[in-house]
């Protein structure tokens, strides 16, 4: 098997190129998407029996929520890599990553809890789901600390690498021992998104934002790379040329 | 920049002899090393006695507070007692962390011994070893008393102190990790506690719970288990991590 | 995990190969390359911060080089660092000292972690150095100049192949000069390498010695 396509990945002027031209195939359809799905879904879809119409906060809060998890896996893997191979750009797209997986857990945490005031009667519920996003969110504030403490990019680079790797073996437990901790103590757990028996016309709209959502992150992903790229390739002679030409 | 090749020199008598014989240096094997390893880390504390009270008084303090704070109900602070225990370990212990890999980081120790030829996982272990029996160790021990101030009764005293052993191990096994990817990061502390409360969070669930049920006159052993668990996966785990995060530190 | 036997891990020469590292964005060394035979000593010299002490870290292992390798004898060192570690001794700038400890108990924790130390080595190697008066004293009360020969009677336990040597002479007497420039000769006399960074003169004993000058 061809392994060039990997090695040419990690060469910076690649990457740089290769992401100007993906991002617009990420872009549009990632618009389109969303778009269409919350007017589906706030629009469209029927309201909810036993909830009104203030379920249909469920179309950003699980997205968000599910993007939250997926680019922390995204950043690990990509530090994991950047760690053990000691590629550059896979450290850039894990720095990439942070910023934005932290943006939608704060999403997940505020819809969650706008959610619950007409839902409950409170802001805030110590149910699993919820507790372990603000979990997540502490997770990415630790690496983006540790980040921004070093001003040696390569040392920032492995450290926050090692952290992201740590913590990502480390998620599964901590959802476990929350999810086991709030049994013991039968808090109610009021959020039951993606019950198997939601109809078609509520599924759909939430898989067309779930995917226009991923679409948007590796849009966004594509777009900080470039940055990132640019902010440590800054003295190299291909970026001058580059920008020259 | 190439260096000019050279003449034979005179010493090349002694390189045809052989390479140098390391018999008059045998290497040690790892458990003297790691042996050595605890002992300096001991005998450093305790040439600063004075310091290793430091936590437990820390630990005690905190204690302390919940009654002046809540109420001196023996009732009321017997139903938070679990908690208050375990956070106040969990805070005391992330006070000592720091001291874990500054001093060696800086005075080169750590160095010779990421360039000793054994195995850097060991030896952090060992440090690990020699901070837990430092710190833990003593906080699991003073624990018991703090639970009696705080209203518990003496029959769930044993289980306070096994939960914290077992516990402690733990914390002090992650703690190593957060503190060697801090190393020369200056007022690390704040950070410090931010990467070491989210992993701890698993020890703190199954031990406030371990003490919970010792509290209230239960069997505890179910989350008892769960602590031992956490605490080899972390034996296993955490030394490695803390020796990539040193190396990482010394590059 | 690796065997360790008795092999000797190092045999024959030290080269690096096209060396080029960067610290922090800035290229320190561009292409530094030189091979060394067992039995040899290499001056590594310059101005502050031309990369003495950055050259003497990427040999040890302990820094990755962008480009190029370390080889003992042709292999590349990172297939078995713990092995070429364990061949190797390297001596910083600051002694790896605790204050709190005296002279004897350092060398005891430090190079008893790598080889056994019957104490007549021990007693031996701080004799060698001058410290016999004060050996038993804490590091915090001697001066900059008795703990360089504490960290000289640590070099002389290890009998490794290999010596890393940063600045050794800083803070030394002339006596003390005299006693690190024995320790030198002898390492070379029975067969060892040895690489210095030094920007001042060495002592007489390796006055000879090859120099690789690292340009700013």
């Amino acid at each position: 098997m061809s392994w060039t396509w990997f090695h040419k990945l990690a060469s910076p002027p690649y990457v740089y190129k290769l992401a100007a031209r993906l991002t617009p195939w990420f872009a549009w359809p990632a618009a389109l998407l969303i778009l269409a799905g919350l007017y589906a879904g706030l629009v469209l879809a029927p309201p909810d029996y036993q909830q009104g119409e203030g379920f249909r906060i469920i179309y950003v809060h699980a997205p968000s929520a599910w993007l939250s998890i997926m680019v922390y896996v995204v950043m690990g893997v990509s530090a994991a890599i950047g760690l053990i191979w000691r590629i550059k750009v896979a450290h850039a797209v894990a720095a990439s990553c942070a910023p934005v997986g932290a943006s939608f857990t704060v999403a997940a945490l505020v819809t969650g809890s706008l959610w619950g005031k007409p839902m409950w009667g409170t802001f805030w519920e110590w149910d699993p789901r919820l507790t372990s996003e603000l979990i997540l969110l502490f997770l990415y504030l630790g690496y983006l600390g540790l980040r921004a403490g070093f001003d040696d990019t390569q040392r920032a680079d492995r450290a926050s690498a090692l952290l992201a790797v740590v913590g990502l073996v480390n998620v599964p437990i901590i959802h476990y021992s929350v999810t086991w901790w709030n049994s013991l103590h039968q808090a109610p757990s009021v959020m039951r998104v993606g019950k198997p028996a939601m109809p078609a016309a509520m599924l759909t709209p939430l898989l067309m934002v779930l995917l226009g959502f991923t679409l948007f992150f590796v849009a966004l992903l594509l777009v900080r790379l470039r940055a990132e790229v640019l902010r440590r390739e800054r003295t190299a002679s291909w970026l001058r040329e580059a920008l020259r030409a | 920049m190439r260096s000019a090749g050279l003449s034979a020199p005179a010493s090349s008598v002694a390189v045809a002899a052989g390479p140098v014989s390391r018999d008059a240096a045998a290497s040690a094997p790892a458990l003297t090393a790691a042996c050595l390893a605890v002992s300096r880390d001991l005998a450093l504390a305790f040439r600063r006695r004075g310091q290793l009270v430091q936590p437990l008084a820390f630990f005690v303090l905190v204690t302390l507070l919940f009654p002046l704070a809540v109420s001196p109900e023996l009732a009321r602070l017997r139903s938070i007692a679990p908690g208050v225990l375990w956070v106040a370990a969990l805070l005391a212990s992330l006070l000592a962390l720091e001291f874990l890999f500054r001093d060696d980081a800086q005075d080169g120790t750590l160095e010779q011994y990421a360039l000793s030829g054994q195995s850097l996982t060991w030896l952090m272990f060992a440090k690990t070893l020699a901070h837990w029996l430092l710190t833990g160790l003593p906080l699991s021990i003073v624990a018991p008393f703090a639970a009696l101030s705080l209203g518990v009764g003496p029959a769930a005293l044993p289980g306070i102190l096994a939960a914290m052993v077992v516990g402690t191990v733990t914390l002090s096994l992650i703690g190593a990790i957060a503190a060697a990817l801090t190393l020369g990061m200056k007022r690390s502390g704040v950070l410090l506690a931010l990467l070491t409360l989210p992993l701890s969070l698993p020890v703190l669930i199954c031990g406030a719970r371990a003490t919970e049920l010792a509290v209230s006159g239960n069997a505890y052993l179910a989350p008892l288990e769960l602590l031992a668990a956490l605490a080899v996966l972390a034996v296993t785990l955490a030394p490695l991590a803390a020796a990539a995060a040193v190396r990482i530190s010394l590059e | 995990m690796n065997l360790r036997d008795s092999r000797a891990v190092f045999a024959k020469e030290l080269q690096a190969e096209n060396l080029h590292v960067w610290r922090a964005d800035r290229h320190v060394l561009k292409g530094v390359g030189f091979v060394l035979p067992l039995g040899e000593c290499l001056k590594v010299s310059g101005p502050n911060g031309a990369g003495k002490t950055t050259l003497l870290r990427t040999l040890c292992g302990l820094i990755f080089p962008e480009e190029g390798r370390v080889l003992a004898d042709g292999e590349d060192v990172r297939a078995d660092l713990r092995a070429f570690h364990a061949s190797l001794m390297y001596l910083g700038h600051e002694a790896p000292l605790k204050a709190d400890l005296t002279a004897r108990e350092n060398l005891r924790y430090w190079i008893g972690v790598r080889r056994a130390l019957p104490a007549q080595a021990l007693d031996g190697a701080l004799a060698r150095v001058g410290a016999g008066a004060w050996c038993d004293r804490l590091v915090r009360t001697l001066s900059a100049g008795q703990r360089r020969r504490v960290a000289l009677a640590g070099l002389a336990l290890m009998f490794t192949p290999l010596w890393l040597l940063d600045e050794p002479t800083t803070n030394l007497d002339t006596e003390g000069q005299r006693v690190a420039g024995e320790l030198m000769a002898e390492q070379l006399a029975r067969g060892g390498a040895i690489v210095v960074a030094a920007h001042q003169e060495l002592p007489d004993a390796v006055r000879g010695a090859r120099v690789l000058e690292l340009a700013a």
